[in-house]
C-alpha cells in the first residue's frame, strides 16, 4: 500500500494530508479535510451529489482520486456562503423551496453555479440541461429549476446595481 | 463501493507513460478522464495492479487542422471539443456527437482518447472513428503505429491496444464540400447511455445526387456498425424518402443488437431503422446549397 502526500487549496485554505492511491477525492474531502457538505450518493458519476470545482471546473469528486487533486484548488459547497451570508444562488434555493431533503443540494448548487458563471441569462431549457446529470431523490426538480432561474435574475439585478 | 488497491504513477510525457506501463507490467491501466474507468473500479469490475495517470501529459491536449484532417490529441477533454470553434466549423458532426455525451461535468473530465480506447458499444466517439475512417496513432515501446477502426475495435470494451501502448492521436478526414451531417440518439433521459444512435454524413453534388453516404450506428452490436451495403444503395442516387427507408430497413436486417432491461433486441432493431432514417434526413437537410 503506497501513501501519497497531497497538498491542495480547499475553499481558499491550504490543506496537507496523506492518502492511499485508491482514496476517492469525495472521501478525502469528507473524512480527511472534514468538510461534509459534499455528499456521496452513487459513487459512479450518475447522481451528481459529489460535484465540486477543481481549478474552477465542475467535476465528480467520486470519479477523481485524491492524489490527482494534489496541487489543485478545490471549491466545495461550503465556499458559496461568504462570512455567514448565503450566496444569491443559495438564497434563491431557500426562497423558492429548492431544497427538500437536501441530499442532492450541494451538487445542484455547484452545477448551477458553474452554469451561472458562464451563462448569466439561461433559459429554462438550459437550466434543465445543466442539472440533467443530478438526481433529486425527492424528485423536486421543478422548484430547483425555479430557484436557479430566480438566482440568475438576482445576479443580473446585482450586476446592474453595481 | 470503493476502488480496490492499486499503485499510482503519474506521467508527464507519452514516453514516460509507456515506460511506466512497462515497469508496471501487464495488469496496469492508463487513467485518463476516468469517467468510465473509475466507476468500473468503484464497482470492482476491474482490478488493475497499477494506474498510470496521463492527465498531466499536456502534449496530448490539442486540436489542429493538418493535411485535410482534424488531428486531436487523445487527452483532449470532451468539453474542449464541444466548445472548439475549429471543430464546429470544420467537422460539426463531432460537435453534435459530443453534446450527446453524459453531462457537462462528465465532459469536463472525459477525454476523446479515453472514450475510444474504452470502446463502450453505446458511446459516441467510436461511431465517428468508424464513420470517417479516422486514423488512430498509438505509441508503444517500439515507437508509434497507425491503425484504423477495423483493426482497432475487437469486441465489447475490447480493442487491439497492446499492454504497453497508449492511444495518442485521432485524425478525422474532413467532410468534403457539399456534405451534411447528423448525430441522432435514443436514450431514456438525456445523457444516459444510448439505446440506439446513428451518425450520418452525406455528400451531394450540385445536381442533387448523393456522391457518398457514411453511416455508423451505436448500441446495436459489439462496436459501431458500418454498412457498406446501405451506403452503396444511397450512392449515385437521389435521396428520396423511399430510398432512405430502404437503407434503414437494410441496416435493421444487418444489426444483431443484444437485448437488456432497457430495450429488447427487437426494439433496438426497429429503432435502428427509425434512427438511420432520421439521421439521413437531418443530414440531407443540412447540405449547403440545397439537396
Amino acid at each position: 500500500m503506497s501513501m501519497h502526500s497531497i497538498s491542495l487549496t480547499i475553499n481558499g485554505k491550504k490543506f496537507e494530508g496523506q492518502a492511499e492511491a485508491r482514496k476517492l477525492l469525495s472521501d478525502f474531502i469528507r473524512e480527511d479535510i472534514g468538510l461534509t457538505g459534499t455528499h456521496v450518493g452513487c459513487e459512479h458519476g450518475m447522481c451528481g451529489a459529489c460535484t465540486v470545482f477543481i481549478d474552477g471546473v465542475g467535476v465528480r469528486s467520486c470519479l477523481t482520486f485524491a492524489v490527482q487533486a494534489d496541487g489543485t484548488s478545490i471549491e466545495t459547497v461550503e465556499s458559496l456562503a461568504k462570512d455567514g451570508k448565503l450566496s444569491p444562488l443559495q438564497e434563491a434555493f431557500w426562497e423558492n423551496h429548492g431544497l427538500q431533503c437536501g441530499f442532492c443540494t450541494p451538487g445542484m448548487l455547484i452545477c448551477a453555479e458553474e452554469l451561472l458563471r458562464e451563462n448569466k441569462n439561461p433559459t429554462e431549457q438550459e437550466v434543465r440541461l445543466a442539472i440533467s446529470g443530478n438526481l433529486c431523490r425527492c424528485t423536486g426538480y421543478h422548484h430547483i429549476v425555479l430557484s436557479i432561474l430566480a438566482a440568475a435574475k438576482k445576479l443580473q439585478g446585482a450586476a446592474q446595481a453595481a | 463501493m470503493k476502488p480496490p488497491k492499486f499503485e499510482y504513477r503519474a506521467a508527464r510525457t507519452v514516453e514516460e507513460a509507456v515506460s511506466l506501463l512497462q515497469e508496471a507490467g501487464e495488469d496496469a491501466k492508463i487513467l485518463a478522464g476516468g469517467q468510465s474507468l473509475v466507476p468500473m473500479l468503484n464497482f470492482r469490475l476491474t482490478r488493475p495492479s497499477h494506474l498510470i495517470d496521463i492527465n498531466k501529459v499536456s502534449e496530448l491536449d490539442y486540436i489542429r487542422e493538418k493535411d485535410g484532417k482534424l488531428a486531436i490529441g487523445a487527452l483532449t477533454r470532451e468539453r474542449t471539443i464541444e466548445r472548439s470553434a475549429l471543430v464546429r466549423q470544420k467537422f460539426p458532426l463531432l460537435t453534435e456527437a459530443t453534446e450527446w455525451i453524459g453531462h457537462v461535468q462528465i465532459r469536463n473530465r472525459g477525454t476523446i482518447g479515453g472514450s475510444v480506447a474504452h470502446a463502450d458499444p453505446a458511446s459516441e466517439y467510436p461511431a465517428l472513428v468508424v464513420l470517417s475512417d479516422a486514423e488512430l496513432t498509438i505509441q508503444g515501446p517500439d515507437g508509434s503505429r497507425t491503425t484504423t477502426w477495423d483493426e482497432f475495435f475487437v469486441t465489447y470494451l475490447t480493442t487491439s491496444l497492446q499492454p504497453f501502448e497508449v492511444l495518442t492521436e485521432l485524425r478525422f478526414p474532413l467532410p468534403k464540400p457539399g456534405s451534411g451531417y447528423a448525430f441522432v440518439e435514443l436514450a431514456r433521459r438525456h445523457g444516459d447511455f444510448a439505446l440506439v444512435g446513428c451518425a450520418a454524413q452525406v455528400t451531394m453534388n450540385g445536381k442533387g445526387t448523393c456522391q457518398e453516404a457514411r453511416l455508423a450506428l451505436i448500441g446495436v452490436g459489439p462496436f459501431p456498425h458500418r454498412s457498406p451495403d446501405a451506403e452503396a444503395m444511397l450512392k449515385g442516387q437521389k435521396l428520396t424518402d423511399k430510398l432512405i427507408s430502404e437503407a434503414g430497413q437494410k441496416i435493421s436486417e444487418e444489426v444483431e443488437p443484444e437485448g437488456d432491461m432497457h430495450a429488447s433486441t427487437e426494439y433496438r432493431r426497429a429503432m435502428s431503422k427509425v434512427f438511420t432514417e432520421r439521421a439521413l434526413k437531418k443530414a440531407l437537410s443540412r447540405v449547403q446549397g440545397g439537396k
